[in-house]
């Protein structure tokens, strides 16, 4: 059986991704950000996943105003990068997971989530830089990636609680998978940010830092915050986070953070990250069953 | 714009900010859909050699096609625009997001720059307009910690000046 073993949320600043495709990670600026990340490097190359699942969006590259889907899966074999006006970033070409991903549509879709489905489509950094900041830069990707472009753009997008509720239907569509595949799940954008009029740059690391610890340990609240606060309290563009909550949706209510890495800025934007971990309570459960004795123990200390 | 008074709208509050909603996104398609033939470079030439004539192409209105070859971005966005697609025309120009955002917040370069580094603009004094959210909201804890920027929460249009002074 398929099994989702963590999850993993990062920013996707576009300018981490022209810092590494103009070799600027070692000046100081960069390498503030960058470090953040070394950890986690490491945490990947042992965790191997078989299969990412990327909840990201797409920036007026896949998508313009013709359409506007609000979740799209991407089921296809290969997922070319964008040309976003500077050229297609050099990096490379996303190989999906074709029966995966159709898997979980047809899954979902039967559990009441309609989405669009494509089998043509590019990715921008919103998708790729993510994948930097955990792999590097190797020659293939390690392993397949399959894209859903949820829509941050056009308001509204949607709400904190459709999303979280979407991440538990894809964990039950990879639960039913009938193959043993390792798979991790992103959640990327954010954190707080404001790139647009005369607002533009405001950050709320404090807002930031709540967000990240309601992630681990209280999501279900952290789910039923409206649109109006993620755009008043961490910017009109701070609304990305609502893709955490497919990453937590998808995992245990009960999870182990691994890891967590916050700095301001990169470029416009508050950078978070957060590595989350399954299996939790099965072992809580063990520890419970072994510790008895213990408490036992201390009690006959005391008494005596 | 309609002052935030039904809970759908409630956004309109918020100061220095507009969100592209579908009202929006349905005056803005022609800018958005000339900004989005950026993306290829025979258009970027095309466009370059001669604006106005290029823009004819799409259907904007006098006041859009204005705020376009006056790179007025603020303009852009009330209009309908939306920043990832304005972006790809200041791209054009060959400018970053963190370039128009100074230039849409009316700072220097450097000015924005600073901000950036010394932690971005405080959202105290910035959630609206109307101060009615002095307070913070749920999932934020009051923020005491800097106290410079934190003028009343009813500093409407002051956003900008707040944020020079915090630097």
């Amino acid at each position: 059986m398929a099994k989702i073993i963590a999850g993993i949320s990062s920013s996707h600043v576009p300018a981490i991704g022209a810092a590494i495709d103009n070799k600027q990670t070692e000046e100081p600026y960069w390498k503030r950000v960058f470090s953040g990340f070394e950890k986690s490097k490491k945490w990947m190359a042992e965790a191997k996943p078989d299969v990412v699942i990327a909840i990201y969006n797409d920036h007026a590259s896949a998508f313009s105003v013709e359409m506007i889907p609000t979740f799209a899966l991407g089921t296809a074999a290969e997922f070319p990068p964008a040309d976003e006006g500077w050229g297609p970033r050099p990096v490379p070409v996303v190989k999906g997971h074709p029966e995966l991903a159709s898997h979980i549509a047809t899954s979902v879709i039967l559990d009441g989530f309609d989405l669009t489905i494509v089998n043509k489509m590019e990715v921008d950094h919103g998708l790729t830089v993510p994948l930097n900041l955990v792999f590097g830069s190797p020659k293939q990707w390690p392993c397949p990636v399959i894209p859903l472009a949820v829509n941050v753009v056009q308001y509204p997008p949607p709400t904190g609680q459709r999303c979280y509720d979407l991440g538990k239907a894809i964990r039950r569509a990879v639960d039913s998978f009938p193959r043993d595949l390792k798979v991790v799940i992103f959640g990327t954008g954010g954190m707080s940010h404001q790139i647009s009029g005369p607002r533009a740059g405001l950050i709320n690391s404090k807002f930031d830092k709540a967000f990240l610890d309601n992630l681990t340990r209280n999501p279900k609240a952290l789910a039923r915050m409206p649109h109006i606060e993620y755009m008043r309290e961490a910017g009109a563009e701070g609304i990305e986070m609502v893709m955490w909550l497919v990453m937590r949706g998808a995992l245990d209510e009960k999870v182990k953070e691994v890891y967590r890495f916050y700095t301001v800025p990169a470029s416009n934007t508050a950078v978070g990250h957060i590595i989350l971990q399954n299996g939790v309570g099965a072992k809580k459960a063990a520890a419970k069953k072994a510790a008895p004795k213990k408490k036992a123990k201390a009690k006959a200390r005391k008494a005596a | 714009m309609a002052k935030a008074k039904s809970k759908e709208n409630e956004y309109e509050d918020i100061p220095g900010t507009f969100v592209f909603n579908a009202e929006r996104s349905r005056q803005g398609y022609g800018i958005n859909m000339f900004c989005m033939s950026l993306m290829k470079d025979a258009n970027r030439k095309a466009f370059k050699a001669n604006e106005a004539e290029y823009l004819k192409q799409y259907p904007l209105t006098p006041e859009q096609t204005d705020a376009i070859l006056k790179r007025d971005y603020n303009r852009m966005l009330e209009l309908g625009g939306n920043i990832y697609f304005t972006a790809k025309l200041g791209a054009t120009d060959g400018h970053s997001f963190r370039h128009l955002a100074a230039v849409m917040t009316g700072s220097t370069q450097e000015d924005y720059a600073a901000m950036m580094l010394a932690g971005g603009r405080s959202v105290e004094g910035n959630r609206s307009k109307s101060g009615k959210y002095g307070k913070p909201a749920r999932g934020a804890k009051p923020k005491s910690a800097k106290p410079k920027s934190a003028k009343s929460k009813s500093a409407p249009k002051a956003k900008s000046k707040s944020s020079k002074k915090r630097k």
